[in-house]
């Protein structure tokens, strides 16, 4: 006998697209990630510039994760913790949530100012959240120390864009 | 990451083709670091006319390489940044230390 799997959530009203992705924390999947981010949101046609700042926010978030939540540097031969990616788009704008189980941020409001890194020593810049949060309309970040954190970025379409999805 | 460099008039053109990552950033400041450790060059281009993409991992390469470049008196300049590459070096005003040339 088979089980129906189950959907976790009903389909929210006016969601055109839904998207989840788990991925191991290598520093190879950065790539697919925001690829694959930024295919999803490519259905409804945005614009160049706003295909790019969701590329680069997403690649911003998921080598947060690969350096800071999990700082892997393991060889692919081993298990490796896990990173997920959320997405839901909508014709005026897409959410996009990215979590990790890794060690969390002790304070966040530190870890956002511009420059600022645990890294120094591999020429890390401390510009990820600055650049997330420039591309994107709105960064929320939640962190627990020990236990990981979720990352949720918000960014609207301009009116060209959702016209041409009503249109559609 | 593929790097091409020519050599004209003493300046030295490193041009990256590829994307320009946390994942690819080990292996491009190698090998800008032996292009430029070997060069005699009295200045360096960095074009960026085929890099598909950069994140905020670049800014930390180019400011590593412009460190090493400054002991040797070497500017570097950056040439065809995409609108996006653009953005970041404003954000982080890596153009007052790697001016940006036409």
């Amino acid at each position: 006998m088979s089980t129906k799997s189950k959907i976790e959530k009903p389909i929210i009203a006016g969601c055109i697209n839904k998207m989840k992705l788990e991925l191991p924390a290598h520093s190879l999947n950065e790539s697919f990630a925001r690829s694959t981010v930024a295919a999803f949101a490519s259905s409804i046609n945005p614009t160049l510039d706003e295909i790019n700042d969701i590329k680069t926010a997403v690649s911003e978030a998921v080598t947060n994760c690969v350096v800071h939540a999990y700082n892997n540097t393991k060889p692919l031969s081993q298990s490796i913790e896990i990173i997920k990616i959320e997405c839901e788009l909508y014709e005026t704008h897409i959410n996009i949530s990215i979590s990790d189980t890794g060690r969390g941020i002790k304070d966040i409001e530190n870890a956002m100012q511009p420059f600022v890194t645990t890294r120094a020593d591999e020429e890390r810049s401390g510009m990820g959240f600055t650049v997330m949060q420039s591309f994107m309309d709105s960064l929320n970040v939640q962190s627990r120390e020990g236990s990981g954190t979720t990352i949720t970025m918000q960014k609207f379409f301009t009116k060209e864009t959702s016209n041409k999805v009503k249109q559609a | 990451m593929h790097l091409k460099t020519r050599l004209h008039q003493n300046v030295l053109y490193i041009s990256l083709d590829g994307e320009l990552d946390h994942h690819s950033a080990e292996y491009t400041r190698q090998h800008l670091d032996n292009l430029m450790g070997q060069s005699r060059a009295a200045q360096i281009i960095i074009d960026l006319a085929n890099l598909k993409f950069m994140d905020s991992t670049g800014i930390g390469v180019l400011i590593g390489r412009y460190k090493k470049m400054k002991d040797r008196n070497v500017p570097i300049y950056i040439s065809n940044p995409s609108s996006q590459a653009e953005r970041i070096f404003k954000m982080t005003g890596l153009y007052s230390i790697m001016p940006k040339i036409s």
